[in-house]
């Protein structure tokens, strides 16, 4: 030990050299995400009597490379909540680990969690603007699924320049072309939500994700689905796509004249 | 000389460098489809022509005449689909006329795409198109490059997704005359309210063997602007002038030819304008 | 010699030829997206009116049918209760958002510590400030702020992205500004109207503006808009209404065409 604090827990100089500061740069250019690596697609999610259901593939892609296979993209708050992350996949693991630390602080008070997918919806979307705002964003899309304070289902979006909006059914990246016109179809806007049944948006929102599958290159024909209700959250991580078609395949012949 | 006057090109590419933005053409950011039923085919169009988020035309047509029983559906730049359907529309007559046989669907398209490859995408026009003839009933789409596609359901255009959407979810083989219509009119629906490029009515034709094809102008009209709340008729003499000089007929009579028709034959016979009275 | 920081070429070896240092990247990230929509703010003797469309757009899609565009400013709880000023934002809504709770966070600490409501007035050079502090990196937003003068006269004040601005009898905002704004002129301040037989030729003597009553106004903001719906493609969905007038804030909503 000697009388130089700074240098107290730091390898010796005299043992290793002087300690590089080039790695510890200060000054100089600071590298954020400027573009997406590993990328989830689309996430849809539909509201209806009594909660909120919301769905994605376990796909996560790198380019056009299907990378990774088994990748939830579901995620949990608490028990009240989930999230349904597109975009960056690294980004969304950091986004997961912010709300479950957030979660556990919150448990270990002396009230426990009453943080409702509202609140959460609110505080992503100022994580989002915030690091837009300083640009190193997190690359993602988003939709916050569960309650709000009144007890009502609640769906929302956030992405990442901290744009907000919320409506009956949601979908983002290639979900939102073409997911949203399925669901508009079947519950369009002014449709009082006690019309709308459990078993009709989980069956809506499968087949948004066959028809996902059809035409999105960058998706994958496993996925996960959650279904929130004032009886908790019913996550199933390893579903497969039921019923899909491609008999039509069988009678095309060439992109012209040819006929055999 | 035929084609293209190229003559103006160096001028305006040096324009262009200088900063001079380019002419902003009518596209008709729109959602048109085609579906083959068990003895024809359908081919469906939104009505809305764009000029960037400014809508040009709220009802115009974007089904094209090629041949009576060959019609095609455009998407892109208004003026290169419209030209360019006319163009194949003639060479086909023509060449029907010469071999003196009923044009057929794969004609067409092969003159279509060999013509859109030859500009290497430069003639902004995609293109549905549509008919029936001796070996049967066609369904193809070509791109502005010149790519082609034959399948029994097609979209194209900006709502092409949204449309695709009501055919990968409902469309089923073996469907007949009217199941083509309703769902042909369901996707071009979907591409008018969820794309902003589309918009206003559905257009549909009707095309089958032994048949007379069916252009079905404004088959649905589910955008019907409600009733305006104030009346904006001005008083005359509201507006300030300069000068005013008045011709009488005998002077005009100078210049043009005039004949006079009685007033009570309506001789207009395009859209009439909306006016308060 | 003792190494600077920053100082690359020192004396100890690496196992590769230089040490590693941040590349330049270019960023391809733009913080700010365009969201569509509609504005329109007019007042009269004793009323504001602002309204907007709900229609919120990204590209060629529609977000939403129902995002609100006009909020309450320094109400007493998030519903906007007790409050007497009224904020329109349109452009890049997560920066209009961030805006509206700025600036309502900053009236209601007004009354907390002066236990007194804001006047519009000072209101409105308090934005004007918010704004501004972002000079060089703005919200990408074109504010409208209305509520009643300390006369109890209708107060519209209209705002450019790094806070210049104006009051004024009325005022159209965002996606279709260039559509409604002349109609306004037209209808509200009696522009290129002159007076039948006034006089001759260029020489007629100019409508003078009246002003609007409450029910005139409204007309004229539901045409502005059904007219802006047929001619822009982000415009539509759902009309907004929010009415000041000294009974309070009155809020409604009416339906606009869909496609």
């Amino acid at each position: 030990m000697n009388h130089f604090p700074e240098a107290w827990g730091r390898p010796r100089n005299d043992v290793y050299g002087a300690y590089d500061h080039s790695y510890l740069q200060t000054s100089g250019p600071k590298a954020h995400t400027s573009s997406p690596a590993v990328t989830g697609t689309s996430v849809v999610g539909v509201k209806f009597n009594g909660g909120v259901a919301i769905a994605t593939d376990n796909l996560a892609s790198y380019g056009s490379l299907a990378r990774f296979s088994d990748v939830k993209r579901l995620r949990n708050f608490g028990d009240k909540a989930m999230v349904g992350f597109g975009g960056d996949v690294s980004d969304m693991q950091y986004l997961d680990r912010l709300l479950d630390s957030m979660d556990i602080k919150e448990n270990y008070s002396h009230h426990g969690n009453m943080l409702n997918a509202k609140n959460l919806h609110t505080y992503l979307a100022k994580v989002f603007y915030k690091r837009r705002s300083e640009f190193n964003p997190l690359w993602n899309h988003v939709l916050v699924a569960g309650f709000d304070g009144q007890g009502e289902p609640f769906l929302s979006s956030a992405d990442l320049l901290g744009t907000t909006f919320s409506a009956p059914h949601l979908a983002t990246g290639f979900g939102a072309h073409l997911a949203v016109p399925i669901l508009r179809r079947k519950f369009p806007e002014g449709t009082p939500l006690e019309q709308v049944s459990k078993e009709d948006a989980v069956e809506a929102l499968k087949e948004c994700l066959k028809v996902l599958f059809y035409r999105d290159a960058r998706s994958a024909d496993k996925y996960s689905i959650a279904v929130i209700t004032k009886d908790g959250i019913d996550l199933k991580e390893d579903e497969q796509i039921q019923g899909q078609s491609w008999a039509f395949a069988e009678r095309i012949r060439g992109y012209g004249a040819q006929t055999a | 000389m035929p084609g293209f006057d190229f003559t103006n090109y160096n001028r305006n590419a040096a324009l262009h460098a200088k900063g001079v933005p380019l002419p902003k053409a009518t596209s008709t950011g729109t959602t048109i489809v085609g579906c083959i039923y068990d003895k024809g085919v359908v081919i469906a169009a939104d009505t809305r022509a764009t000029s960037g988020p400014i809508v040009a035309d709220k009802n115009c047509e974007k089904l094209h005449y090629i041949a009576p029983k060959i019609w095609c559906a455009g998407a892109g730049t208004a003026a290169d689909t419209e030209f360019t359907t006319a163009l194949i529309s003639s060479n086909v007559e023509l060449h029907s006329l010469s071999t003196g046989r009923d044009p057929r669907v794969i004609t067409c398209m092969t003159m279509l795409k060999q013509h859109l490859f030859r500009y290497q995408g430069h003639i902004g026009a995609y293109l549905v198109v549509a008919g029936v003839d001796p070996t049967g009933t066609g369904l193809y789409t070509v791109h502005a490059h010149g790519s082609t596609d034959k399948l029994p359901y097609v979209t194209m255009g900006s709502g092409s997704l949204a449309a695709m959407s009501v055919f990968e979810s409902t469309w089923q083989p073996d469907l007949d005359r009217q199941g083509a219509i309703d769902i042909c009119a369901e996707a071009i629906k979907a591409g008018i309210f969820n794309d902003l490029g589309s918009g206003s009515n559905v257009d549909v034709c009707v095309i089958e063997k032994d048949q007379p094809t069916q252009l079905l102008r404004n088959y649905m009209k589910p955008n019907d602007r409600p009733q305006k709340e104030r009346n904006y008729r001005f008083p005359r003499g509201t507006t300030a002038y300069l000068d005013q000089r008045v011709i009488s007929k005998e002077d005009m009579k100078k210049y043009v030819t005039i004949e006079t028709l009685s007033g009570d034959d309506k001789i207009t016979t395009g859209d009439s304008m909306e006016v308060d009275t | 010699m003792t190494s600077l920081m920053g100082n690359h070429s020192g004396t100890i070896g690496y196992s590769f030829s230089e040490p590693t240092s941040a590349n330049v990247k270019q960023h391809s990230f733009y913080p700010y997206t365009d969201n569509g929509g509609s504005t329109l703010g007019i007042t009269g003797a004793d009323f504001a009116i602002l309204a907007g469309d709900t229609r919120s757009t990204s590209g060629y899609n529609i977000n939403s049918r129902m995002v609100p565009k006009v909020f309450k400013i320094g109400g007493d709880d998030e519903t906007g209760e007790g409050a007497n000023i009224i904020l329109s934002v349109v452009g890049f809504a997560a920066d209009g958002n961030a805006l509206k709770e700025k600036l309502d966070t900053m009236v209601r600490m007004y009354k907390y510590q002066h236990g007194k409501s804001m006047s519009v007035g000072a209101c409105a050079q308090r934005l004007s400030t918010i704004l501004y502090e972002k000079r060089f990196f703005p919200y990408y937003v074109h504010a409208i702020l209305a509520g009643l003068d300390e006369e109890g006269v209708g107060a519209l004040y209209s705002y450019d992205p790094v806070g210049s601005y104006e009051r004024e009898q009325c005022r159209a905002a965002g996606a279709a500004s260039s559509l409604i704004m002349p109609f306004l002129d037209n209808q509200v301040n009696s522009k290129n109207q002159y007076i039948p037989g006034s006089g001759e030729g260029h020489a007629l003597v100019p409508k003078k503006a009246e002003p609007l009553d409450k029910e005139t106004a409204t007309k004229l903001v539901k045409d502005a808009f059904t007219s802006a719906v047929e001619r822009h493609i982000e415009v539509g969905d759902g009309l907004q209404l929010v009415i000041v007038t000294r009974e309070g804030i009155e809020e409604v909503f009416h339906a606009l065409k869909q496609d």
